[in-house]
C-alpha cells in the first residue's frame, strides 16, 4: 500500500470519527446539548485525533526508517557468491582483491561504504523495474536480490498499512466508549494541538540540531584522514584524489588557506561596492529625498534584493566580467575571466538594497530631537549628519555591514558562476580566486563516494562556513540590540 | 541692535567677516557634495537594476522566436514502419531524421559529395526528426504522403537569422560559413524559411540542443518543490508562531527557540544543502534529485521568514480582541483560532507569499541534493527526478552554445515574471486588508 493512499484513508477513518463522536455526543446528552462538557464538535474532533494522529505518526516513522531498514537486510541476506560475481564486474581490479580477501570473514563488513552504496543503487534500480540504468553482466545475479528487495517492501507496506487500520479502529472504538456528558473533550483536544504547536517549535532548534550533527559527524571523517592543522592553515588546495590507487595523480591536499583568503578577497570588494552605495543611498532616502522620489526609489531597492541570485551570478558572467576584461586590456592589465573583481562586484551590487534597508531603519530610529539640536546651532543637513546621526547610527551600521559580510561569505551562486575553480593564494582582485562555497558546491556535484576525503572536505568546509555565519550573526545582532534604544 | 549693524562692527565679526563668508561657501558646497554623492548611489543602485534587467531582457526576447525552415518531406511508408503493423509505437523512430535529410538534399539538388552535404545538414536542426516524428505520431494518417514540413533550424542558422552573428565577420570566426549563409539566403528569398513563434520554449524539457530545449520540465519541478515547501512551511510556521506568541511563557527554552529561528534566518542557503544531503539523502534514503527532498530542504529555509512575518502580524492584533474572547469564557485556543488567526491572516499569507517568492529562486542547497541533473521530460510526481527553473537557469548558462544564452535570459525572464507577480499578489494582499486598530 503506498504511504499516500495510506494517509488519504486515514484522513477519511478521521472524518467519519469527527461525525461519529460528534453525533454519540449528542446522543448521550438526549438531545440536550447544554448537559454536555464541550460543544458536540469537540467529542468529534477528540475521536478524529485519535483515529488519525498515532497512525499518522506510525506511519511517518516508517516512512523515515523504511528503506535503511530494508536496505540493511537485503545486504544480509546477500550471499558470498552473490556479491563475489558482482564485484567481478562493478569493483575496480585493486580494491577487488582486498575484498575477496575480507569475503570470508563472516563478522567484518566487507564492502566498503562506496561498494555498498553502488550495490544497493544497482538493486534498487533493478527492483525499480529499471535495469536498463545497470550494467547487462550484474543484472541477472543482483535478480534475486532486487525480488528479495521488492518483497520486503511491499510486505513492509502491507503490514504498516494493516498496522495503521488497526491503530485507528482502536482510536475510534476507545476514544467512542470514552464519550458521556462530564467528559471534558475541548480540555483534552486543546492539550493535543498544544503539544502539537510544542512540537511545531520545536523544528528550528531539531534543523539546527541537525546542520549541527551533520557537519560535525561527516567533519570527523574528514579530520580522521586530514589533521585538522593542515586543513586551517594548510597553504595549498587540491581535492582531487586519486579514484584508485594504481592511478596516476594527486593525492589531495586540504590546505584551506586559499579558499579563506579568496572568501575574504570576494567579500571585501562586495563590501568595498555595497557599503558606500548602500550607505549613501539610505542617508540621501531618509534625510534628503522628497517623499515621491523616496517611495520610488524603496520599491527599485526592493526588487534588486528580489532577484535571485542565479540571475545575478548570470549577469557577471554575460556582461560585467567581458566589460572588466576588456577595460583591463584597454590599459594593458591581464585580468583573468574569471576575475574576483567581477563576482566582487556583482555581489556587492546584490547586497546594496540589503545594507540600504537597514542603515534605513537605523538613521529612522535616530530620534529627531538630535536632528533639531543640530539644526539649531546652525549645522548643515551634511554636518548634521555627519556628526550627529551617523555617531549615533554607528553601532546599527555596525551591526548591518557584519550581517552584510555574513551574507557576503555565505552567498554561494554568484561566486559558482562567476569566481574560478582553481584556488589561488593571492589578493590580487584581476585574478580568478575560489571561494569555500565555489568548493562545497563543485566538490559534491556529480558523482560522489561518501568515503574519499574530497567529498567529506566539503562538509569540513560547511562546518567553517557555519561557524563564521553564525558568530559573524550573532555578534551583529547582539551590537544592534544593545545600542537600539539608547536614545529613548 | 542698531549696534550690531555698524559696517566695522560688521568687519570685525567672527559670523560677517570675509574669512566667515568663505568658511560658510565651503559648508554649502560641502553639502551641495554630500547630496551628490548620495544622489549618486541611489543613481548606481537604479542603473544597475535598469542595465541587468535591460541585458537579461536585450538577450531573452528572441529566445521567443525560432527559425524553421520549409521541406517537402516524403514519408515514405516501407522506411517508417518497417514490420508493417501500422501502430505508431512500432515506427522507427531514427528514420525521420534520414527522412528529414533526405528533403534537405531533394531541395539543393545540386550539392554533392560527402563534405558539402555535410555543411548543408548543419542548416536543419540535429534533432529535427523528433518534431515531425511527434507530427507523425499524433496523426498518423499522414504516413506514405508526402507532406509540408516546416523543420527547425539549426542553433547557428537560428542566430544568424535574429542578428546573432555577425555576417561581415571573416569566416573563420563565425559559426557558419560562406556557403551556409548562401544557402540560407536562398531559402529566405524564396519564403522557405520563417521566424515563428518559439512553442518548444514553453512545452519542452532540457535538451542537448538548444532548438529543443525548454522551461516545461523545469517549471513542473519548480511546482512541485514549491508545493511541498508551501504545505511543509506554511503550517508548521504559523504554529510556532502561535505557540510563541499566543502560549508560551517567557522562559529559558521559548527564549532559545526565537534565538535558534533568529539564527537560522542568517544560516548561508549551502548549509540547508549539506544538511538535506546528509539527514535526507544519505541517512533517510529519500531519492536524489527529486521535488520532495528540494521541499523539504527549502521549507526548512522559508521557516524562519513565515514564522517572524507571522509572529509580527500575531502581534499586531490588539490585546483588546483577546480579553474581549477571553472574558466571554472562550479558551485560549478558541481566542486565538476564532478570533486572533483570522485577523492576522493577512499579514501571515503577504509573509508567506513573500518566502515562496524566495524559495523559488533559491539554487544552492538544490544543487547539494542533486536536481541539477540532466532531465528531459518533466516530473510526474514528489519522487521522480526533475529541475528546477533556477537550477536550470544555472545548467544553461554554464552552455558554450550560442543559442543558451538567449535560453537562459528567457528562461531568467519567466522566473522574474513569477517573481514579480508573487510579490504584486503580496503587496495586493496587504494593501487590501491593512487595517489600522
Amino acid at each position: 500500500m503506498s504511504a499516500s493512499l495510506t494517509v488519504g484513508i486515514l484522513l477519511i477513518l478521521s472524518v467519519i470519527g469527527y461525525w461519529m463522536g460528534r453525533s454519540r455526543a449528542v446522543a448521550v446528552a438526549g438531545g440536550r446539548i447544554a448537559s454536555l462538557h464541550s460543544v458536540p464538535n469537540y467529542y468529534g474532533l477528540y475521536i478524529a485525533i485519535w483515529a488519525g494522529l498515532p497512525a499518522l505518526l506510525l506511519l511517518l516513522f516508517w516512512v523515515a526508517v523504511k528503506f535503511p531498514l530494508i536496505e540493511s537486510i537485503v545486504l544480509d541476506s546477500l550471499s558470498h557468491e552473490m556479491i563475489e560475481a558482482w564485484a567481478r564486474v562493478m569493483v575496480s581490479p585493486s580494491d577487488l582483491e582486498a575484498l575477496l580477501q575480507r569475503l570470508p570473514n563472516l563478522e567484518e563488513a566487507a564492502l566498503t561504504t562506496t561498494q555498498e552504496q553502488l550495490l544497493l543503487i544497482n538493486i534498487g534500480n533493478i527492483a525499480a523495474g529499471q535495469a536498463q540504468y545497470v550494467n547487462p553482466a550484474v543484472v541477472d545475479v543482483l535478480r534475486p536480490a532486487a525480488e528479495h528487495y521488492n518483497q520486503l517492501l511491499s510486505l513492509s507496506n502491507w503490514a504498516v498499512f494493516a498496522a495503521c487500520m488497526a491503530l485507528a479502529a482502536a482510536g475510534l472504538f476507545l476514544g467512542r466508549q470514552r464519550i458521556s456528558p462530564e467528559f471534558r473533550a475541548r480540555n483534552n483536544v486543546e492539550r493535543v494541538i498544544n503539544w502539537l504547536l510544542i512540537v511545531c517549535s520545536l523544528i528550528a532548534i531539531l534543523t539546527t540540531v541537525g546542520i549541527v550533527l551533520s557537519l560535525l559527524f561527516e567533519s570527523a571523517r574528514f579530520f580522521a584522514q586530514v589533521s585538522p592543522v593542515e586543513f586551517l592553515f594548510g597553504l595549498h588546495w587540491s581535492p582531487q584524489t586519486a579514484i584508485r590507487a594504481d592511478q596516476a595523480g594527486a593525492s589531495g591536499a586540504f590546505g584551506a588557506i586559499p579558499l579563506f583568503t579568496g572568501t575574504l578577497l570576494i567579500a571585501t570588494i562586495a563590501m568595498t561596492v555595497a557599503l558606500p552605495v548602500g550607505l549613501m543611498s539610505a542617508i540621501y532616502l531618509s534625510e534628503y529625498a522628497p517623499r515621491p522620489v523616496r517611495s520610488t526609489i524603496k520599491p527599485v531597492l526592493e526588487i534588486l534584493a528580489g532577484i535571485p541570485t542565479v540571475v545575478y551570478g548570470f549577469f557577471a558572467i554575460l556582461t560585467v566580467a567581458p566589460v572588466i576584461r576588456d577595460l583591463g586590456a584597454a590599459i594593458g592589465l591581464d585580468v583573468s575571466s574569471n576575475s574576483a573583481l567581477a563576482a566582487g562586484v556583482v555581489m556587492g551590487i546584490m547586497i546594496v538594497p540589503f545594507v540600504s534597508s537597514l542603515s534605513d531603519d537605523v538613521i529612522n530610529a535616530v530620534p529627531q530631537s538630535l536632528r533639531d539640536g543640530s539644526y539649531g546651532l546652525g549645522a548643515t543637513r551634511s554636518e548634521t549628519i555627519r556628526q550627529v546621526i551617523l555617531p549615533a547610527a554607528l553601532p546599527g551600521i555596525v551591526g548591518a555591514f557584519l550581517l552584510a559580510v555574513s551574507r557576503a561569505i555565505g552567498e554561494t551562486m554568484i561566486v559558482v558562476m562567476a569566481a574560478g575553480l582553481q584556488a589561488n593564494l593571492t589578493f590580487n582582485p584581476l585574478d580568478a580566486v575560489t571561494t569555500v562555497t565555489v568548493q562545497i558546491a563543485s566538490l559534491l556535484v556529480g558523482d560522489q563516494e561518501f568515503d574519499s576525503p574530497k567529498t567529506l572536505s566539503v562538509f569540513a568546509l560547511g562546518l567553517v562556513l557555519f561557524a563564521v555565519t553564525l558568530l559573524l550573526n550573532v555578534v551583529a545582532l547582539r551590537i544592534v540590540q544593545k545600542y537600539r534604544e539608547k536614545y529613548d | 541692535m542698531t549696534d550690531m549693524a555698524s559696517p566695522i562692527a560688521a568687519n570685525l565679526s567672527f559670523h560677517t567677516s570675509e574669512a566667515a563668508e568663505k568658511r560658510l561657501r565651503r559648508r554649502y558646497a560641502a553639502e551641495q557634495r554630500f547630496k551628490i554623492y548620495g544622489i549618486v548611489a541611489v543613481a548606481i543602485a537604479c542603473l544597475m537594476l535598469v542595465v541587468l534587467l535591460g541585458t537579461i531582457l536585450r538577450e531573452g526576447v528572441t529566445a521567443f522566436w525560432q527559425t524553421s525552415i520549409r521541406l517537402e518531406v516524403t514519408l515514405d511508408r516501407e522506411v517508417i514502419d518497417p514490420q508493417g503493423t501500422g501502430n505508431p509505437a512500432d515506427f522507427d523512430r531514427g528514420a525521420f531524421q534520414d527522412m528529414v535529410q533526405d528533403a534537405l538534399y531533394a531541395r539543393f539538388p545540386d550539392v554533392e559529395g560527402r563534405r558539402e552535404r555535410r555543411q548543408l545538414r548543419e542548416l536543419i536542426s540535429p534533432v529535427a526528426g523528433v518534431s515531425l516524428a511527434a507530427r507523425v505520431l499524433a496523426e498518423p494518417s499522414l504516413v506514405g504522403q508526402t507532406v509540408e514540413f516546416w523543420v527547425p533550424a539549426s542553433d547557428p542558422i537560428n542566430q544568424l537569422n535574429k542578428g546573432k552573428i555577425d555576417r561581415d565577420a571573416p569566416e573563420a570566426n563565425r559559426p557558419v560559413s560562406d556557403q551556409q549563409v548562401a544557402w540560407f539566403d536562398t531559402l529566405a528569398e524564396s519564403g522557405d524559411s520563417r521566424t515563428g513563434f518559439n512553442s518548444t520554449f514553453f512545452s519542452f524539457s532540457d535538451s542537448n540542443y538548444p532548438e529543443l530545449a525548454g522551461i516545461w520540465g523545469a517549471a513542473v519541478g519548480s511546482f512541485y518543490l514549491l508545493l511541498v515547501t508551501l504545505l511543509l512551511a506554511f503550517p508548521i510556521g504559523v504554529a510556532t508562531a502561535v505557540y510563541l506568541e499566543e502560549f508560551a511563557r517567557k522562559n529559558r527554552f521559548t527564549d532559545f527557540i526565537e534565538v535558534n529561528i533568529n539564527n537560522l534566518a542568517a544560516v548561508p542557503s549551502i548549509v540547508f544543502g549539506l544538511l538535506g544531503l546528509a539527514v535526507f539523502l544519505q541517512f533517510f534514503s529519500l531519492p536524489r534529485s527529486s521535488p520532495l527532498v528540494g521541499g523539504m530542504v527549502i521549507a526548512l529555509m522559508s521557516l524562519p521568514t513565515i514564522i517572524i512575518a507571522a509572529r509580527a502580524a500575531l502581534k499586531a492584533v490588539p490585546p483588546s480582541i483577546r480579553e474581549a474572547a477571553l472574558g466571554m469564557g472562550a479558551s485560549r485556543l478558541q481566542t486565538v483560532t476564532h478570533h486572533v488567526l483570522p485577523l492576522a491572516m493577512p499579514g501571515i499569507l503577504t509573509g508567506t507569499i513573500i518566502a515562496m517568492a524566495q524559495a523559488l529562486g533559491e539554487t544552492a542547497p538544490l544543487l547539494m541534493i542533486g536536481m541539477n541533473a540532466f532531465i528531459t521530460e518533466a516530473p510526474t510526481g514528489l519522487l521522480d527526478s526533475s529541475a528546477a527553473l533556477p537550477v536550470q537557469i544555472f545548467m544553461w548558462a554554464d552552455r558554450p552554445e550560442r543559442g543558451f544564452v538567449e535560453l537562459t535570459s528567457a528562461a531568467i525572464l519567466m522566473l522574474l515574471i513569477f517573481l514579480v507577480l508573487m510579490n504584486s499578489i503580496a503587496i495586493f494582499l496587504r494593501k487590501k486588508f491593512e487595517r489600522r486598530w
